[in-house]
C-alpha cells in the first residue's frame, strides 16, 4: 500500500516544470521543427508545441484557465480581444533588442501600435484551393464554395474558421465584414445555408488532404496550399475577387505564463531575419521581419501563392475586430450553419 | 453453525462491506459522479462572451436547447439545429445497433455451436478487435475507404471503376466506421446468452416438426433475449454519444451529438449550452437503459414456463 | 453424443455470415499492419518490405514523449483501480444482497453507462476550476480520471472470480480457528489473485486506449499516445501512424493472451 502511494506521488510530482522549458500554443502545421532545434541548441530551452485549429478554440481554451501554456499566436483581429480580457501581457521591450527588426509597415498596426503586445509570426491570405484536375474554370472567386460549379459538387471543403467564412460570404453578397446590417447578414446566411448541401466536409488539415487527393477544393490559407502544391502540383490557389481576408498572426506572451524569461528569449530569437526566414520556409507564408527575404529560397520569392500578385491584391483586406452586436449575429448564423 | 446469525455479527458484516467499498465510492464520486453534478450546475449559468462562464444564474442555455429566437425577425421557433443533430445521432445509433445485431447474431451462434477448443479460439479472435484501440480501428477504415485508399485503388486497378468513389466524409463512412467499431460489443453478450441455451429445446421443437425458421422465432430468440438486450445496450449507448469515429470519418459537415457538444467547449464558446446538451444526452441514455432493462426483466418473468 | 443436435443447431446462412464477419473484422486491421512494413509512403500501393517506419516513429520526440506518458498514466491508474476494485468486490459479493450493495454496484459501473463525451465534459468543467484555484498542472488529474473509469473494468472480473469461489474453503479456515485477517491473507487473497491480475490488465488496456476523456482533461504538453495519434490522423496520412498502431496492437494481443490464460476455467 505504501509503495503504491509513493509511486503515485512520484508520478504526480514528476510533472513539475523543469528549467529551460517553454510551452507554445500555436496553429497546427505552423511551427518549424528546425527553428525549435536551433533555438534549443543556442539557448538550451526546450519548446513544446501544442496545436490548435482556430482562433476561437485557442481563446476558449486559455479563457478556461489551467492551460499551462506560455505563448499563443492569435490573428490580428483577435489580439484586441486578448488584450481586453487581460489574457496577454505587455512586453518589456528592453528585453527584446531585436525589436527594431520588425518591418516598418508592420510596427504601428491598428491592433497593437508600437508592437508592445505581439511579435509578428507570419502573414497570409485566405482564399480558395482547387485541384486543377477536377475543375478548370476561374478559381479567383468565392463562388467555388458559395455557388459550387457542377464539377466540384460534393468535393469542396469549407474550413470552419468562422470569421474567415463569414467575411467571404459577406463580401460575396455585397456587404462588409463585421457588418451590423441585418439585410446583408441575412443574405450571407441564406447564401451559406443554400450552398452547404454541395459541400463535402467542414474540416481542417487540408494541406495533407489536398495533397492526397482526399479533397478537390477548399477554402484555405495560401501558405498551407503552397505546401500542398509542392507535394501535388495540381493544387492551385485562387484569390476571391469579391473580397478576401488578409491575416497576420503574432506571438503574444500569456499573462499567467510560467516561463517568462525563456519566452523573452524566444521572442527575441524569432526577430532575427535568418530565423524569421526559417519560420516562413516551413509553413510557406510571408513574415514581418525586415531583411528575411535574403534568406528565403527562390520558390518562396517567386510563387504567386506566397507573394500576392498586384492585380489580385486589391481585393484583400485585413479583418477588423467585430463588435459585440456583430459577433452575436455571426454566432447565430454560424450555429444555424452547423446543423 | 446456527441457522439464524446473531444481529451484531450481521451488522459487523454490513459495516465491513461498506468500509471495503468506501475507496471505490470515493474515487468514483470524485472522478465521475461529482463532476456530473457540477456540469448540471454549469448548465444553469451564463455563457461568457469568449468561452467559460459567468457565475450568474441563467436559464438561457436550457431555453436554447429547445427553442431559438431568430436573430433577424425575432420570432420564436424550435431549435431544429439541436433536434436535427440529436435525431441524426439517434438514427445512426439505431441503424448501427440493428445492423450489428443482424450480423452479430449468426456470428455468436456460430461460435457457440463449435467444439470447445474451436470456440475458445474464436472467442479470443473476436475479443482482440474489441480491445484494440478505437483510433486504430477507425483509422483502419479511413485507410480503406479514402479516395486513394485500398478499396478505390483496388477497384481502379481492376478497371471496375474509372473514378474513385467518394466514400470518406459521408454519413455512410460514419455508419461503416461505427458498425465496425461496435460489432464485437454485440457479439460477446449474445454469445454468453446462446452459450447457456439448452440445445435440447431445439431437438424437442424439431421432433415436433417445427421448421428452422420457426425454431428461431419461437424458441431461440425468446430464450436468448437477455443477451440481445445487453448487446443492444452496449452498442446503442456508445454509438449515440460517439465522438472519435464521426470526427475522423465524418468531416465535420454532419455533426453527431458528441461532436456538437465538444464544439460548445471550443469554437462554439457556449459552455452552459454544452453542459445542458450533455445532461439531455445523459437523460436520453438513462431512459433507453430503463426501457431496455424493463423489457429484459419483463420477458424473463414470462419465459418461466 | 452431441453430434445429432449439431444438425439442428446448424441454421442456414449463419456460417457464411459468421465467417464473413471474421474476415471483415480483421481485414482493415491486417491492411494496417501489412502497410506499416511498406517501403513507400502510400497506404494502398505496396512498394516492398521495409522496417523503416518503426525506428522513424521512435525517433520522433513527440511519439516517445506521448508513449512514456501513456504508460505512466496507465500503470498508476490501473494499480489504483485494481486495488480499489478488489476491496469493493470483497465488500459486495457473497453477502446478503442489500439495497446498499446495488448502490455500490451502480456507482462503480457508472462509467460504463455514461457516454464518454459527457464524462469528459464534466471533468473538464470540474478540473478547470481546480486548476485555476490550485495552480497544479500535473498528471494527477489524468491519473484520477483514468483510475475512475478503469475501476469497473477491474471490478467485473474480480467479482466474477469471487462469485465462482467456494465459500467452503473460508468456512473451513474459520473452523480451524483462523482469524478473519489470516483467512483473508492465506485463503481468500491467493484464490482471488488471478481475478485481480486479470482485472489489472483490463484496466491497463482501457487506460492506454482512452481518447475522449484524456482529450478533455489534459493540459499543455500532456499528450498521450492516443491523443497524439488523433492529431496525426486528422492531419497527415503517413505510415508512421501505421507503425505505432501495429505496436499498440501487439501489446494488446499480448495482454489479452495473458488475460485469457488467467481466466481459463479449470475443468
Amino acid at each position: 500500500m505504501k509503495k503504491l502511494l509513493t509511486t503515485v506521488a512520484i508520478l504526480c510530482a514528476g510533472a513539475a516544470h523543469a528549467e529551460g522549458e517553454l510551452q507554445l500554443y500555436n496553429w497546427g502545421d505552423y511551427t518549424s521543427p528546425e527553428l525549435l532545434t536551433k533555438f534549443e541548441e543556442e539557448t538550451g530551452i526546450k519548446v513544446t508545441v501544442t496545436d490548435y485549429d482556430s482562433n476561437d478554440t485557442a481563446l476558449a481554451k486559455v479563457e478556461a484557465g489551467g492551460h499551462g501554456y506560455d505563448m499563443v499566436v492569435p490573428s490580428a483581429n483577435y489580439i484586441p480581444i486578448w488584450r481586453e480580457k487581460g489574457l496577454i501581457q505587455e512586453l518589456d521591450l528592453s528585453k527584446l533588442p531585436n525589436h527594431g527588426n520588425i518591418a516598418s509597415q508592420w510596427v504601428d498596426v491598428p491592433f497593437d501600435p508600437g508592437r508592445k503586445f505581439s511579435i509578428p509570426w507570419q502573414i497570409g491570405a485566405t482564399g480558395i484551393a482547387v485541384n486543377s484536375d477536377a475543375y478548370s474554370g476561374d478559381i479567383n472567386t468565392s463562388a467555388i464554395f458559395l455557388d459550387t460549379p457542377e464539377d466540384l459538387v460534393g468535393k469542396v471543403n469549407v474550413t470552419p474558421e468562422m470569421n474567415d467564412i463569414m467575411s467571404l460570404a459577406l463580401w460575396y453578397v455585397g456587404g462588409e465584414p463585421c457588418s451590423e446590417d441585418p439585410e446583408m447578414l441575412k443574405a450571407a446566411r441564406d447564401a451559406l445555408i443554400a450552398a452547404k448541401p454541395d459541400w463535402q466536409s467542414m474540416d481542417y488539415g487540408m494541406t495533407e488532404k489536398l495533397s492526397a487527393n482526399d479533397t478537390m477544393a477548399s477554402v484555405y490559407w495560401n501558405g498551407a496550399v503552397f505546401r500542398a502544391h509542392l507535394q501535388n502540383d495540381k493544387v492551385q490557389f485562387g484569390y476571391p475577387q469579391e473580397g478576401f481576408p488578409l491575416f497576420m498572426d503574432s506571438v503574444a506572451l500569456l499573462s499567467d505564463a510560467q516561463n517568462v524569461e525563456e519566452a523573452y528569449k524566444f521572442l527575441d530569437f524569432i526577430m532575427v531575419p535568418e530565423n524569421a526566414a526559417m519560420i516562413s520556409e516551413f509553413a510557406r507564408y510571408a513574415n514581418g521581419i525586415e531583411g528575411s527575404e535574403a534568406f528565403m529560397d527562390e520558390a518562396m520569392k517567386t510563387s504567386p501563392m506566397v507573394n500576392i500578385p498586384p492585380e489580385m491584391a486589391e481585393a484583400g483586406e485585413f479583418l477588423p475586430t467585430c463588435s459585440a452586436k456583430s459577433l452575436e449575429y455571426y454566432t447565430a448564423i454560424w450555429t444555424e450553419l452547423q446543423k | 453453525m446456527s441457522t439464524a446469525p446473531p444481529d451484531p455479527k450481521l451488522r459487523a458484516e454490513v459495516r465491513r462491506g461498506w468500509l471495503l467499498s468506501a475507496p471505490a465510492l470515493v474515487l468514483l464520486a470524485v472522478g465521475a459522479s461529482g463532476p456530473l453534478l457540477i456540469m448540471l450546475v454549469y448548465s444553469f449559468l451564463e455563457a461568457g462572451q469568449y468561452g467559460n462562464v459567468e457565475w450568474a444564474l441563467s436559464f438561457k442555455a436550457w431555453f436554447n436547447v429547445v427553442l431559438t429566437r431568430d436573430i433577424f425577425d425575432d420570432t420564436l421557433g424550435f431549435a431544429d439545429a439541436h433536434l436535427t443533430i440529436f435525431w441524426r445521432s439517434a438514427k445512426l445509433a439505431l441503424l448501427t445497433t440493428l445492423f450489428a445485431f443482424v450480423v452479430g447474431f449468426p456470428t455468436a451462434w456460430f461460435i457457440a455451436t463449435r467444439s470447445p477448443g474451436l470456440r475458445t479460439a474464436l472467442l479470443f479472435l473476436i475479443t482482440i478487435p474489441f480491445w484494440t484501440n478505437l483510433l486504430i480501428r477507425t483509422f483502419a477504415i479511413n485507410q480503406i475507404i479514402r479516395n486513394e485508399g485500398f478499396l478505390n485503388t483496388g477497384l481502379l486497378y481492376l478497371g471496375i471503376i474509372n473514378q474513385p468513389i467518394v466514400m470518406l466524409y459521408t454519413d455512410f463512412a460514419v455508419f461503416i466506421g461505427m458498425t465496425y467499431v461496435y460489432l464485437p460489443l454485440m457479439v460477446l453478450p449474445l454469445f454468453a446468452a446462446i452459450d447457456r441455451f439448452d440445445m435440447r429445446l431445439l431437438q424437442a421443437g424439431y421432433d415436433l416438426y417445427a421448421s428452422r425458421w420457426q425454431l428461431l422465432r419461437h424458441i431461440i430468440v425468446p430464450v436468448v433475449k437477455p443477451g440481445i438486450i445487453s448487446g443492444s445496450i452496449l452498442v446503442f449507448i456508445p454509438a449515440l454519444g460517439a465522438y472519435v469515429t464521426p470526427r475522423i470519418l465524418g468531416g465535420g459537415r454532419n455533426m453527431m451529438i458528441g461532436n456538437f457538444i465538444e464544439l460548445q467547449f471550443g469554437q462554439g464558446r457556449n459552455w452552459p449550452l454544452g453542459a445542458a446538451l450533455s445532461v439531455v444526452l445523459l437523460v436520453v441514455v438513462s431512459i433507453a437503459l430503463i426501457v431496455y432493462t424493463r423489457f429484459a426483466t419483463g420477458s424473463q418473468d414470462r419465459s418461466h414456463g | 453424443m452431441a453430434d445429432r443436435s449439431f444438425d439442428i443447431a446448424r441454421l442456414p446462412g449463419f456460417a457464411t455470415i459468421a465467417v464473413t464477419v471474421f474476415v471483415m473484422l480483421y481485414l482493415p486491421i491486417a491492411m494496417l499492419v501489412v502497410f506499416s512494413f511498406n517501403a513507400g509512403d502510400s497506404v494502398a500501393i505496396w512498394e516492398g518490405f521495409s522496417l523503416r517506419w518503426y525506428p522513424e516513429a521512435w525517433a520522433n520526440e513527440a511519439v516517445k514523449d506521448a508513449t512514456l506518458r501513456s504508460l505512466q498514466i496507465a500503470t498508476a491508474a490501473s494499480l489504483i483501480a485494481t486495488t480499489v476494485a478488489t476491496m469493493a468486490a470483497l465488500g459486495t459479493t457473497r453477502r446478503r444482497a442489500t439495497r446498499g450493495q446495488s448502490f455500490v454496484y451502480l456507482m462503480i459501473n457508472q462509467p460504463l453507462m455514461v457516454p464518454e463525451i459527457v464524462t469528459g465534459v464534466a471533468l473538464l468543467v470540474f478540473f478547470s476550476t481546480i486548476k485555476v484555484a490550485t495552480g497544479y498542472q500535473g498528471l494527477g488529474y489524468l491519473i484520477l480520471a483514468h483510475a475512475a473509469f478503469c475501476t469497473p473494468f477491474a471490478y467485473l472480473p474480480i467479482r466474477a472470480r469471487l462469485e465462482g469461489m467456494d465459500l467452503a474453503l473460508e468456512t473451513a479456515a474459520a473452523d480451524l480457528y483462523a482469524s478473519p485477517w489470516q483467512t483473508f491473507r492465506h485463503v481468500t487473497l491467493p484464490l482471488v489473485m488471478p481475478g485481480a491480475v486479470a482485472g489489472l490488465m483490463l484496466a491497463f488496456v482501457t487506460s492506454l486506449d482512452d481518447v475522449v476523456i484524456t482529450l478533455f482533461v489534459k493540459s499543455a504538453g500532456q499528450d498521450t499516445l492516443p491523443t497524439y495519434m488523433l492529431a496525426q490522423i486528422r492531419r497527415s496520412v503517413s505510415a508512421e501512424v501505421n507503425a505505432i498502431s501495429t505496436l499498440l496492437l501487439l501489446l494488446t494481443v499480448v495482454l489479452l493472451t495473458l488475460f485469457f490464460l488467467l481466466t481459463r476455467k479449470r475443468t
